[in-house]
């Protein structure tokens, strides 16, 4: 009898196909995967440490970095915990909680197209990257007319929003949302039915339901595997309860079912952003609670009032309750959570980030089980996971 | 004799452009995203800004690339794996630090990130912005080819005389 050895081989942190610094040590036997395990750590910046030496308008430009393929879901989740810490949730402005919706499906849009880019680019399809990044320039274009920065928007403010939408800007979204849906029928068209791309991605990466509920995984991920479970309609916030819309299920497991489930999500996203666009009505954008928003710059510069919540906001910081609470948003990954912990003082005591990417990533090491070294990129893409939000 | 007895005359010098053009002009960076910064990278890539126009395309090899873009936070676990990728590269080579993490640690001041790799790498090109836009990046690549563009001896040191003069 012939005897084989395993041999172990390296992955990462710079290969081109682990999306960012992800390390892998693949225990090889030929080419079929015995072993993978993932190392990660690469990027970590000590964002949640950071954030407890900084008042809780501080902490918000970071919460930016962490998921920087979706940051104003990141803002959104930061947002609504503050709000929640100090009580004001109810007194946000209808205009306000419309925009968050409506920008908050634009970035999952945003975060789908670098995926679907990604994934088809490791994949071997070079023209899809091409074509969602040109989309996904109209989307920066929007970014930047709104919050003047084309990926770390900031835009979200607690109680609220920085400034109101700049003029036009409703125009650019209808026109976006009318051609975007024949965008992703292109895309479909270039892969769907694609031979090599369906043998590629079909029934690679099986997981099924009960071992991905018993991961923790969460969003597309989970609902590949049949899950129906979207926190936008199950444990709603920012009022997307008053929005029709489908949660895409698929029951294949597999990474095809999960691009079925994102490729659906990208419409069910351009049907919830038409939907607030209609209901979009002039009125304040910024809820009434001097002590706690930040006022408008015009303000600041225009009255006394102004000037001096500014200053106060700034030099010393709004001031919650003792206690400690909990909020998840449903990012383009999955749940993230955002977990407060507040001592009275105008810092957070402690900020514990829930990432979406964190835990999917643990399913890899089941996913790659006895796959080929090929499928393992296939893997990783399919799980879309962001090193900055694993990390942190 | 050869080359050697020619010193500092014409032949030399426009050798050393026909090197400079040739480098300037296929630079091919390191794929190497590390943050946000890479995403960024990716757009400058992509259809609407399109790096190939300037003969950038980006290798997935340290063996075959001229210039490391440090896109995004360099940690001190990342470190000495980008040291070791900047080994590996050949000469001559060349390190564009791309956007405030790389150039100065950014806002993140803490116990686990480098503040700025030029403690550590020779950086040719800084392009401040958190991310700097696609625009800035080509900026900054534009610099690199004419820093390139007025370098001395280059084609002397490719023969092994000398070094390569840097009076940028």
């Amino acid at each position: 009898m012939a005897s084989t050895e395993t041999m172990t081989v390296n992955m990462g942190p710079q290969h081109p196909s682990t999306h960012g610094v992800l390390q892998l040590i693949l225990e090889l036997d030929g080419e079929t995967v015995v072993k993978a395990t993932p190392h990660i750590g690469f990027l970590h910046r000590g964002v949640e440490k950071l954030s407890e030496n900084r008042t809780y308008h501080q902490v918000l430009p970071l919460t930016d970095r962490l998921d920087y393929l979706a940051p104003m879901h990141n803002n959104l989740g930061y947002v609504l915990a503050v709000e929640k810490l100090f009580g004001i949730t109810d007194m946000i402005p209808e205009r306000a909680k419309t925009v968050r919706v409506m920008m908050a499906e634009i970035t999952r849009l945003k975060s789908h197209l670098v995926w679907l880019a990604c994934h088809a680019l490791d994949i071997g399809a070079m023209t899809v990257f091409i074509y969602c990044f040109r989309e996904r320039e109209m989307i920066m274009d929007m970014y930047e007319k709104l919050s003047g920065a084309r990926m770390t928007s900031n835009y979200f403010r607690v109680g609220g929003l920085s400034a109101d939408l700049p003029d036009g800007f409703e125009k650019d979204v209808r026109h976006f949302i009318d051609v975007m849906p024949g965008h992703i029928d292109t895309y479909e068209g270039l892969l769907t039915g694609n031979i090599i791309w369906q043998k590629r991605i079909q029934g690679v990466g099986v997981i099924d339901a009960e071992a991905a509920i018993d991961i923790g995984l969460s969003g597309p991920s989970l609902r590949g595997s049949g899950v129906d479970w979207d926190l936008r309609r199950d444990n709603p916030y920012s009022g997307y309860e008053n929005y029709d819309f489908k949660v895409c299920v698929e029951q294949g497991c597999d990474t095809w079912a999960r691009y079925r489930v994102r490729l659906d999500e990208m419409r069910e996203s351009v049907k919830i952003i038409r939907q607030a666009l209609d209901r979009l009505q002039a009125g304040p954008f910024l809820a009434d609670c001097p002590k706690i928003c930040l006022p408008p710059k015009k303000d600041v510069v225009n009255t006394i009032e102004g000037l001096i919540h500014q200053f106060k906001i700034i030099s010393e910081g709004p001031k919650p309750e003792v206690g400690e609470i909990y909020q998840s948003v449903e990012n383009p990954k999955g749940e993230v959570g955002f977990y407060l912990v507040s001592d009275g003082s105008s810092n957070p005591y402690r900020m514990k980030v829930r990432p979406a990417s964190f835990v999917n990533l643990q399913a890899l090491p089941q996913m790659v089980q006895g796959r080929l070294i090929a499928d393992v990129v296939a893997i990783i893409g399919t799980l879309d996971i962001v090193l900055g939000e694993i990390d942190r | 004799m050869g080359v050697e007895t020619l010193g500092d005359n014409v032949i030399t010098t426009s050798l050393d452009k026909l090197v400079n053009w040739s480098r300037s002009r296929s630079l091919w960076p390191m794929t190497f995203g590390l943050a946000c910064c890479a995403i960024e990278m990716m757009s400058t890539g992509a259809a609407r800004f399109d790096l190939d126009r300037f003969g950038i395309i980006f290798r997935a090899s340290p063996r075959q690339a001229d210039c490391i873009i440090i896109a995004g936070t360099v940690t001190k676990k990342m470190l000495p794996v980008i040291l070791t990728v900047y080994e590996q590269m050949p000469e001559p080579k060349y390190v564009v630090a791309m956007g405030a993490c790389a150039c100065s640690g950014g806002v993140f001041d803490t116990y686990s990130v480098v503040q700025g790799i030029d403690e550590y790498l020779p950086v040719d090109v800084y392009i401040p912005g958190c991310p700097p836009r696609p625009e800035g990046l080509l900026y900054g690549l534009i610099k690199l080819q004419e820093k390139i563009m007025r370098e001395r001896n280059s084609f002397g040191a490719a023969i092994g005389i000398g070094e390569v003069v840097n009076n940028a």
